[in-house]
Formats: C-alpha cells, sequence, structure tokens
C-alpha cells in the first residue's frame, strides 16, 4: 500500500467535528420544528456554531498537508 | 480495489495534490503574476460594474439588477450587521462587512464558473490578507472603545473567584488574539481549497477512467461523473456558506470587542 499516514490523520480529526455538527444541527431543526416563527434566530446560530465546530476539521486537512 | 485496476491498465494516474494550486502565468518566485491573482483582479471590476450597474437608475420598484444588489445589502446589513453589532452602532461596519461579503462570495463562486474555475481563496495568502483587515479593526475598535488596559482587563468575564482569574485570562487572550484569526482564515483557506481539491480529484478521475481504463472502468466512470456534478452543486452552498460564515464571525469578533462587558 501507499500514500500518506497524514491522510489518516485527517479522517480521524474529522470524526469529532462530523459528530458536533451533527448535533449541532439535530438541535436547530428540534428548535426549527418546535417553534417555527423562532427560524431566523435559531439559522444563524447554528451557521455559527457549525463554523466553529468545522475548524477543527479544517485544522486537520491543513495539517495533513503541511506535515507530508 | 480500483487503485489496482488503474495500475494494471498500465500508466498511473496523479492524484492532485497541492502543487495544483500553484499557477503562475508570467515571472517567477515570490513575485510571480499568479492565476488567483489575476481572479481578484477580475472579481473586483465585476463587483465593481455589479454594483454600479444596480444602483445607477434607483427606482422604488427596482429592476432585476437592483433587486440582487438590493438582496445582498440587505442580507448583510439586516442579518449580519444589525442583529449581531447591535441596532445602535452597526452602520459604521456596514461597509466593511458588505465589503468582505461581496468579494469573498464572487471569488468562492469563481471557484465553479467555467471560464475562470479557480477559488482564489485556496490560496492561503488571501484569507490571511482579509483576516488581518478584521483582526485590526476589532482590537483597534476595541482599545479606543475601552482604553488599551480596559480592552485587555475586560477579555475576563466579571465574577470568576480570584485564583483562577489569571489563568481564564490567559486563555481568553490567546482566544482573542490567536485562535480567533487563525481558523477565521484557515477555515475559508481549508473549504476552498479542500473543495476544490475534490472536484479535480472525481473530474479527473472520471476522466482518467473513461478514456484509459478497461470496460469495467469506463462504466464506473459514468456514476464518477455524476458524483463530480452533485459535488459542483454541493460547493456551490459551501462557496456561499463560507462567505456568510467569515462575514458574520467578522461581525461577532467586532461586536465581542465592543459590548461593554465580555
Amino acid at each position: 500500500m501507499e500514500g500518506n499516514i497524514a491522510i489518516l490523520g485527517y479522517g480521524l480529526s474529522a470524526i469529532g467535528p462530523g459528530i458536533g455538527i451533527g448535533l449541532i444541527f439535530a438541535a436547530y431543526i428540534n428548535g426549527v420544528a418546535r417553534q417555527p416563527e423562532a427560524r431566523g434566530m435559531l439559522q444563524s446560530i447554528a451557521i455559527l456554531g457549525f463554523a466553529l465546530a468545522e475548524a477543527l476539521a479544517i485544522f486537520g486537512i491543513a495539517l495533513a498537508f503541511v506535515f507530508r | 480495489m480500483s487503485l489496482r485496476l488503474l495500475a494494471a491498465a498500465g500508466e498511473s494516474y496523479e492524484t492532485p495534490d497541492s502543487g495544483l494550486f500553484w499557477q503562475p502565468l508570467f515571472g517567477s518566485g515570490a513575485f510571480a503574476v499568479t492565476r488567483p491573482a489575476v481572479v481578484i483582479l477580475l472579481s473586483v471590476a465585476l463587483i465593481a460594474w455589479l454594483l454600479v450597474a444596480g444602483t445607477k437608475r434607483l427606482a422604488v420598484v427596482p429592476g432585476r439588477k437592483q433587486m440582487a444588489v438590493e438582496a445582498v445589502y440587505g442580507l448583510v446589513r439586516n442579518s449580519v450587521a444589525r442583529d449581531i453589532i447591535g441596532s445602535r452602532e452597526f452602520l459604521r461596519y456596514v461597509p466593511l462587512l458588505f465589503t468582505l461579503f461581496s468579494l469573498i462570495l464572487v471569488n468562492n463562486l469563481f471557484g465553479v464558473i467555467p471560464p475562470v474555475q479557480y477559488p482564489t481563496m485556496s490560496r492561503i495568502g488571501f484569507p490571511i490578507a482579509l483576516t488581518l483587515v478584521v483582526y485590526v479593526i476589532y482590537h483597534v475598535m476595541g482599545v479606543r472603545r475601552k482604553g488599551l488596559g480596559g480592552y485587555l482587563g475586560g477579555l475576563v468575564p466579571s465574577g470568576l473567584p480570584k485564583s483562577i482569574v489569571w489563568y481564564v485570562w490567559i486563555l481568553e487572550f490567546l482566544t482573542a488574539f490567536v485562535i480567533q484569526p487563525v481558523t477565521l482564515a484557515l477555515r475559508l483557506f481549508g473549504n476552498m481549497f479542500a473543495g476544490h481539491l475534490i472536484l479535480v480529484l472525481f473530474i479527473t478521475g472520471a476522466e482518467y477512467m473513461l478514456l484509459h481504463g478497461d470496460i469495467g472502468l469506463k462504466v464506473v466512470s459514468i456514476p464518477t461523473f455524476l458524483m463530480a456534478f452533485v459535488l459542483t452543486i454541493f460547493e456551490l452552498l459551501v462557496e456561499f456558506l463560507q462567505a456568510y460564515v467569515f462575514t458574520m464571525l467578522a461581525a461577532t469578533y467586532i461586536a465581542s470587542s465592543l459590548a461593554a462587558e465580555h
């Protein structure tokens, strides 16, 4: 097998943010289902949380290409 | 499995890597005029033309261009700037946020628009430059508002036990001065870089399988092309979302450095 083990590290680092983003949007969907008029407010909070959680996965892919 | 098949087919397939993004047009070394530099100039010209054309003959019942410009401006002004910074002082920051949003949005969309097809922000220098602007502005505005001592002291929320204040202060200082700007730049860069790499991988991979593979690989290349199409649509969504997220986080950082208490 050929390849770069750093990409495996990226796969590992994507697990946490994947779960986190899932939880964030699950909560967002729950919130909108219970209170549809709060959609606008919840949306920006959900996207903010998504961006913060996603940062970790982005670190992973940046570092996978840096330490090759 | 497919790798072994490809190897058996004779010439090997080169997976795209980060070298793909280094495309000097003329010149060499650090001062080369590269493709993203040309793309960002093109985007500036396009945005200027759109804004001038969209606002030249303002009408109460807007035409199509005016409608589009107003929709984008309204999004940034109302649902980003006003909601996050607060209705008292958001107007000063609307020009900055609108510039950031429109510049990033057009440059990101260039990643999939055929004649250009290069996301400028996949070169780390461009997000770093935008982040530096935001970084300087939110710290300078915070220091102007509260004074240097007040700004640095205000990083810690009040009401903490005395013994852990210094510890929380170090964490908050690192967050505001290192982690926030680094993640802001890396998020935009990483999304554009990874997204473009995936598109190139799928499209060149499918092309290779179609032209150089045996009959099995030729069949497999059809779903690969379909997947490339689906990912292009997904990439459009990500490109819009990242422009929005960058603008929103910039507004959030400005709001948090202006806030009376952390």
